[in-house]
């Protein structure tokens, strides 16, 4: 305890605060609450009922009713604090709701009636977790299915965007040939055309490949990013010419420079990239709202919005199903922040 | 068998010629020195050697056999580069096995070849490190080693010793001249360093702007060297040279006068040098003598005197602004106001004609 108050009042040195601790302390603090409040707000909403994520004034925690079992009563009963006209507060269970008066109970004497104001009483609540937002998507919906269809199209992306960006980045740095500098900037002018633009055309070449509602189609037209030859080829430019030329003299083929030399040296590029590319095909959803229009195949965002109904929006399971898809991308930055934070610094791209 | 032979060798990069028409023949066993200021193309020279290059024109033979258009893999080549160039990724054993690997050579056979270049470089109690965790010196042995263990017909050495310290480059260069004994293999080996030139060649190539300068023995260089440039670029401190003018000449004696009072009768075998023409008198700082005046004895302004204990560098000027630098054995001598009187022998004198070439031989 005392450690943490140590970091939160750490200073520049000196011995009163001076004005840039203070500045830099709230700067941070808002910064904390900025990016984290509405995370876990999402945690903690996704826990909730229905009814209580319909409630105003919301709630960072979700509650429930405290319940007890009432001699004489085959349900439990709902417990409220009440305050007595002789204005003493009381726990007392209610039996049923009749207008604007309930009739209570109290647990330990179960055979008097109370009658009470509903404005007098006031439910007395724990914290408490509607684990059924989780479980309900998984038994009776797909969501397992749409799990392992994201799996899947991120696995696979992430590999072939690897492999294929690797090799253009090689040739695109280690290789003198005529074009090569115009190749690279084509391949990075494709940079500023967004999705969108492209989106009828792609659909076009996706569908006569008959590459539609099939989850290849989802992942090979995403595969080549300019965004990953650059960052991969930067990279691969300071790896020494020397290097290669050793390997040369030490009768490796070209395939095994690459192989061997080039791709285990350019390994911290590549896990910036690997990560980007987890990121971007989990997350993706025009893309594959687009491709798939089979149930079975979607992925984990488009199935999201399954529970989206154009009268009735199941805001618990989405909710609760959006912490679930956060959780892979959350433990990749957990686990690699080390490496995203070196290839942010190391190419300037984000 | 490791000979190599270079006709009419050029090479170009768009309209920049980087070397003009080089021949060498490197003999069998031999350790030849390409030496030369930066620039000069001694290390594009070795990567077309070694076949990370392709001349623009010429032949390269390895023991008679035209390699010109062979990739470097195929040359049975291999080369010690001077950042070392060992492969961060890799331990040194693997480092050492990677090109044995690529020919699929049985794993025994590597071990014991990893294991023969270990006990001689004495590398062997770092094999499994990675080459992060190497000194300098450390890194120097295995990139040797890699070369050592591929069994190569010729061994070709990029500078092998300029990233190391004074102290480890001096007995490095021991090493590497007892490893040339041992191994008896032909070695082509670039510097810019004149003195790793002078103790370990067997034969020296001066290279000057693409173009071979010179090449020889070490001391046929020192002795006799065949222009301005290798007189300056062989021998330190570097000789000295001052313009002369020909006062009179009789086809195998020159007689030039020079700033100082300086006078001096060369030998010259059959030269066309005529009085009155301007000349070039050279004459190494180690061979300049204090003395009282007499024949032969200039007049110089001591302007400063390094005093290196068993000699004595002085810095000179004769006659104004003729720079002159000596290599006296003895301790005695001061930076001072008073002129002194130094001796040119004649018989040690190089004498170089307007265009720079070599006219006297000692």
């Amino acid at each position: 305890m005392s450690g943490v108050m140590t970091f939160l009042t750490r200073r520049r040195g000196g011995r009163f605060w001076h004005w840039t601790d203070i500045v830099s302390w709230l700067w941070l603090a808002g910064g904390l609450v900025i990016m984290f409040g509405p995370a876990v707000w999402l945690v903690g909403s996704s826990f909730k009922t229905p009814a209580q994520l319909a409630e105003f004034p919301p709630t960072i925690l979700p509650y429930v009713s405290q319940q007890a079992t009432v001699e004489g009563h085959d349900k439990p009963l709902t417990l409220y604090s009440v305050k007595l006209p002789d204005g003493s507060t009381k726990v007392l269970a209610e039996l049923r709701r009749i207008g604007i008066v309930a009739q209570m109970v109290d647990p330990k004497a179960p055979d008097d009636i109370v009658k009470v104001n509903i404005a007098n009483r006031e439910p007395v609540r724990e914290i408490g977790f509607a684990t059924e937002n989780y479980t309900e998507p998984f038994v009776h919906f797909e969501f397992l299915r749409y799990l392992r269809n994201s799996v899947f199209v991120t696995a696979m992306a992430t590999l072939i965007t690897l492999l294929t960006n690797s090799m253009a980045a090689f040739a695109l740095s280690k290789y003198r040939f005529r074009g090569r500098d115009l190749t690279m900037l084509l391949i990075v002018g494709t940079l500023m055309v967004p999705l969108s633009v492209i989106l009828v055309p792609l659909y076009s070449v996706v569908s006569a490949a008959g590459l539609l509602d099939s989850l290849w189609g989802v992942i090979l037209p995403t595969v080549a990013t300019p965004t990953g030859v650059f960052l991969l080829r930067q990279y691969m430019l300071t790896i020494p010419d020397e290097l290669l030329d050793a390997a040369r003299m030490d009768n490796a083929s070209e395939w095994q420079i690459y192989w061997r030399i080039v791709l285990p040296l350019a390994a911290p590029a590549l896990a910036v990239l690997a990560i980007f590319s987890v990121v971007w095909r989990w997350n993706d959803f025009l893309w594959p709202l687009v491709v798939l229009s089979r149930k079975e195949l979607y992925t984990l965002q488009v199935g999201l919005n399954t529970y989206a109904g154009q009268l009735n929006v199941q805001w618990h399971f989405i909710l609760a199903m959006t912490v679930v898809t956060m959780i892979p991308v959350v433990l990749v930055f957990v686990f690699l922040q080390r490496y995203i934070t070196s290839g942010i610094a190391g190419t300037g791209l984000k | 068998m490791g000979r190599i032979t270079l006709t009419n060798i050029d090479r170009a990069y768009g309209k920049m010629k980087i070397l003009h028409d080089i021949n060498l023949d490197v003999g069998d066993g031999e350790m030849l020195v390409l030496v030369g200021p930066s620039g000069c193309g001694k290390s594009t020279l070795l990567r077309l050697i070694a076949g990370l290059d392709r001349p623009t024109g010429g032949r390269i033979e390895i023991d008679g056999a035209d390699v010109t258009d062979v990739s470097a893999a195929q040359r049975g080549l291999a080369m010690v580069f001077q950042s070392y160039a060992l492969y961060p990724h890799m331990s040194v054993r693997q480092n050492l096995a990677f090109g044995l690997e690529n020919v699929r050579m049985p794993k025994t056979e590597i071990d014991a070849r990893i294991a023969e270049a270990a006990r001689m470089l004495e590398i062997a109690p770092y094999l499994d490190r990675r080459p992060g965790q190497l000194s300098g010196g450390q890194k120097q042995r295995v990139a040797i080693g890699r070369a050592v263990v591929r069994n190569p017909t010729a061994f070709l050495l990029d500078e092998p010793l300029s990233n190391l310290d004074a102290e480890l480059r001096i007995s490095t260069r021991a090493e590497l001249a007892a490893l040339h004994k041992r191994l008896a293999t032909t070695m082509i080996y670039v510097t810019h360093d004149q003195v790793e030139a002078m103790t370990l060649a067997d034969r020296i190539v001066v290279m000057r702007s693409g173009r071979i300068e010179q090449v020889g023995r070490p001391l046929d260089l020192y002795n006799a060297p065949a222009n301005l440039f290798v007189a300056g670029f062989i021998g330190a401190p570097r000789m000295n040279l001052l313009p002369v003018k020909v006062r009179s000449a009789n086809g195998s004696q020159v007689h030039v006068e020079g700033p100082g009072g300086l006078s001096a009768v060369v030998s010259a075998d059959g030269t066309a040098l005529k009085p009155e023409d301007d000349a070039t008198l050279g004459i190494r700082p180690h061979d300049i003598e204090l003395s009282d005046g007499g024949k032969g004895a200039v007049s110089a302004k001591v302007t400063l005197a390094e005093a290196l204990g068993p000699e004595t560098v002085i810095h000179a000027t004769i006659a104004g602004d003729n720079k002159l630098v000596a290599v006296l054995k003895r301790q005695d001598v001061e930076a001072q106001d008073a002129p002194i009187s130094l001796t040119l022998p004649w018989e040690r004198m190089h004498l170089f004609d307007a265009a720079g070439l070599r006219v006297a031989s000692r």
